[in-house]
C-alpha cells in the first residue's frame, strides 16, 4: 500500500489534525466536567494510536492521566463472511475495568456505522460502562445505521465512490500525519 | 480455495504464524467474565469421532461453542457406525443435516483427506488424528505452548522422544516446527522410527541421552501399545529405562527448557510422576492452550468467505474435484 496514493487531495494537515484532536479532548473533559471516570478505547488500527494522543492531550490539559486501551472489534462484525477470513487486532483493556465507567470508543473515520455497532456488542461482552460516547477525526456521512459521533475532528462531505484515507505517523511510516482524499475505492480503509 | 486443515505439511509459514497469532489474541478472552463470541453463530462444527477421544474432543467442542457455533457431538460408539455404516454414507448424512464443519478422528490414515476431497460433502475438514498420519491442531497448540516459553523458534531445538511409529503427533509436530524454523531431533529405538523417516526434515538419533542437554524443549510419547502387535522393545523397563524422562535425566536438560507431553500419560513408563508434576512440565498449560488454537483455526477456516489458512482440494496431487465453494448464503 502506498504510503500516498495516486490523485488523492489533502483535506487535512498534520497541523489540522493536532487542532481537531485538541479540541475534541477539550470538548470530552467539557461534557464529562473533569476526567474522573473517562477512559478511551481506540479501534484498531489508527483509533487506538488516536486514543493515545488523545490521552496524552487530556493529561496536558487536566494532569491527570485517564486509562486508555484497544477493542478490537472483528469478531463482531457483520460483514465478516462477505470477504476472506482476516486476521485479529489487539484488545486491551485496562485493568480498571469498563464497568460504570465513561467509556470513549476512538476511531479514525466514521463511514457506515457498522464498525461502531460492532463495537458497542463487544464492548457488552466486557461489562456495563456508565455511558458511551464516539470520537472520530473524520465523519464522512453514508451512515447505514442510527449511529452519530459525539466529538468530530472534521465533517468531511464525500460520495461513495471517494475514499477516506488516514495516514499517522506511528503507523503508515509517514513524515507527517495527513488526511487524503482519493477517488475510486482502490484503498480499503 | 482454503477449506480445510487436513496436516501440517500443507502450512505455509504466514498461516502457521496467523494460526498462533490468533489464538494469542483468542487467548487474551479467556480471562473475561463473557468468554463466548458471537463469530460463528449459526454454523453447525460436527464432532465425528471414530477412534476414543476426551481432551481433543472435549476442547473442540468447548472452541466451537465459545464462537457460538452449533456442536453435534457424533461418536463412533452408539451410532449406525457401530451397525456397520461407512464413512462415506456418514458423511453423506452429516452433509444433509447441513454441517458446516467436521471435525474427524478416524483410525484411518487418510481418512480426513478421503473425507475431504472424495466430493461426498461440502462442509471444511478439520483433521483431529488419521491413524498414524497426523494431527495438526496438536502439533499447533504444541507449538503455541513453545513460543510462550521459548519466544520464538529461529535456532531453537526441540527433541520428540519415543514412539515417533505411531505417533501422528510427531508427524505433525517435526513438518510445523521446520517450518516454523525450529530444529527438530527424533529420539527414538530403531524400531519405533517409520520408514522413510530420513526425508523427514528432522535429525534422527537412537540416543535419548546425546539430545537432551541441547534441547529447549523436550516432547515425550506415549507409547501405543494399542497399535503395537509385536515386539518393538524387549521389555517395558528396559524401554524406560533408555527412553524414558525421570528426574535424572530432566536434571540434564538446560535450564529454561520445557517438558511436553501431547497425553494421555503413561506415568512410570515414557514419563515419571515426578517429571509430569515438576515446574518444567507444560503438559497442563498445553490442554488450556488447545482451546485457544482450536478457536482460532475455526475461526480462520469458517468465519470468512474463503478461509485463510490451510489447503483447498485441488492442490493436493492427483485428485481433482469440482466441489460447490461455500458461498456467504447460511
Amino acid at each position: 500500500m502506498p504510503a500516498i496514493p495516486q490523485g488523492a487531495r489533502p483535506v487535512l494537515d498534520e497541523a489540522d489534525i493536532s487542532r481537531a484532536l485538541t479540541r475534541i479532548a477539550h470538548e470530552i473533559l467539557e461534557r464529562a466536567k473533569g476526567a474522573e471516570d473517562v477512559m478511551l478505547l481506540g479501534i484498531p488500527t489508527r483509533g487506538t494510536f488516536l486514543a493515545d494522543r488523545l490521552a496524552a492531550r487530556i493529561a496536558d490539559v487536566e494532569g491527570t492521566t485517564v486509562p486508555v486501551g484497544s477493542l478490537d472489534v472483528t469478531m463482531y462484525r457483520d460483514d465478516l463472511r462477505l470477504k476472506p477470513a482476516r486476521a485479529l487486532e489487539r484488545t486491551e483493556i485496562p485493568d480498571e475495568g469498563v464497568d460504570g465507567r465513561l467509556i470513549v470508543l476512538v476511531d479514525d473515520v466514521l463511514y457506515s456505522g457498522r464498525t461502531i455497532r460492532a463495537a458497542l456488542d463487544a464492548l457488552n461482552d466486557l461489562g456495563r460502562p456508565r455511558a458511551v460516547q464516539l470520537a472520530v477525526l473524520v465523519d464522512r456521512g453514508h451512515r447505514e445505521l442510527p449511529i452519530r459521533a459525539d466529538y468530530v475532528g472534521k465533517n468531511l462531505p464525500t460520495s461513495q465512490r471517494e475514499t477516506v484515507l488516514v495516514r499517522l505517523r506511528e503507523h503508515d511510516g509517514v513524515q507527517h500525519d495527513a488526511v487524503y482524499l482519493g477517488i475510486e475505492s482502490e484503498t480499503a480503509i | 480455495m482454503k477449506r480445510h486443515l487436513l496436516s501440517t505439511a500443507d502450512l505455509s509459514r504466514d498461516d502457521a504464524v496467523l494460526i498462533l497469532d490468533t489464538a494469542e489474541e483468542i487467548a487474551r478472552l479467556a480471562a473475561r467474565p463473557i468468554k463466548k463470541l458471537p463469530t460463528l453463530r449459526g454454523r453447525t462444527v460436527v464432532n465425528l469421532f471414530f477412534e476414543d477421544s476426551t481432551r481433543t474432543r472435549t476442547s473442540f467442542e468447548v472452541a466451537a461453542k465459545r464462537l457460538s457455533a452449533d456442536v453435534i457431538n457424533f461418536s463412533a460408539k452408539g451410532s449406525s457406525v457401530s451397525k456397520g455404516e461407512s464413512l462415506k454414507d456418514t458423511a453423506l448424512t452429516l452433509e444433509a443435516m447441513g454441517a458446516d464443519a467436521v471435525v474427524v478422528r478416524h483410525s484411518a490414515s487418510g481418512a480426513a483427506y478421503r473425507l475431504a476431497t472424495a466430493g461426498w460433502s461440502s462442509s471444511h475438514v478439520v483433521n483431529a488424528g488419521d491413524g498414524t498420519h497426523e494431527h495438526p491442531t496438536q502439533a499447533l497448540l504444541d507449538a503455541f505452548t513453545m513460543r510462550r516459553h521459548l519466544g520464538g523458534f529461529e535456532e531453537r531445538r526441540v527433541t520428540v522422544v519415543g514412539d515417533v511409529l505411531h505417533s501422528r503427533v510427531a508427524r505433525s509436530n517435526v513438518h510445523l516446527l521446520a517450518t516454523l524454523g525450529a530444529r527438530v531431533t527424533l529420539a527414538a529405538p530403531p524400531t519405533l522410527l517409520p520408514v522413510g523417516v530420513e526425508s523427514w526434515p528432522c535429525d534422527v538419533s537412537y540416543d535419548l541421552d546425546a539430545a537432551i542437554p541441547g534441547s529447549d524443549a523436550i516432547m515425550m510419547l506415549r507409547v501405543q501399545r494399542e497399535r503395537m502387535n509385536g515386539g518393538f522393545f524387549p521389555t517395558q523397563r528396559e524401554y524406560s529405562r533408555r527412553y524414558g524422562l525421570d528426574a535424572q535425566r530432566m536434571a540434564k536438560l538446560p535450564d529454561k527448557a520445557i517438558v511436553m507431553h501431547p497425553g494421555p500419560m503413561v506415568r512410570g513408563m515414557e514419563i515419571s510422576a515426578a517429571v509430569a508434576d515438576s515446574d518444567r512440565s507444560v503438559i497442563v498449560e498445553q490442554v488450556a492452550n488447545g482451546v485457544s488454537v482450536r478457536m482460532a483455526v475455526l475461526y480462520l477456516l469458517l468465519s470468512g468467505s474463503e478461509s485463510a489458512i490451510g489447503s483447498d482440494e485441488g492442490q493436493a496431487q492427483n485428485q481433482h474435484q469440482n466441489t460447490e465453494p461455500k458461498g456467504a448464503a447460511a
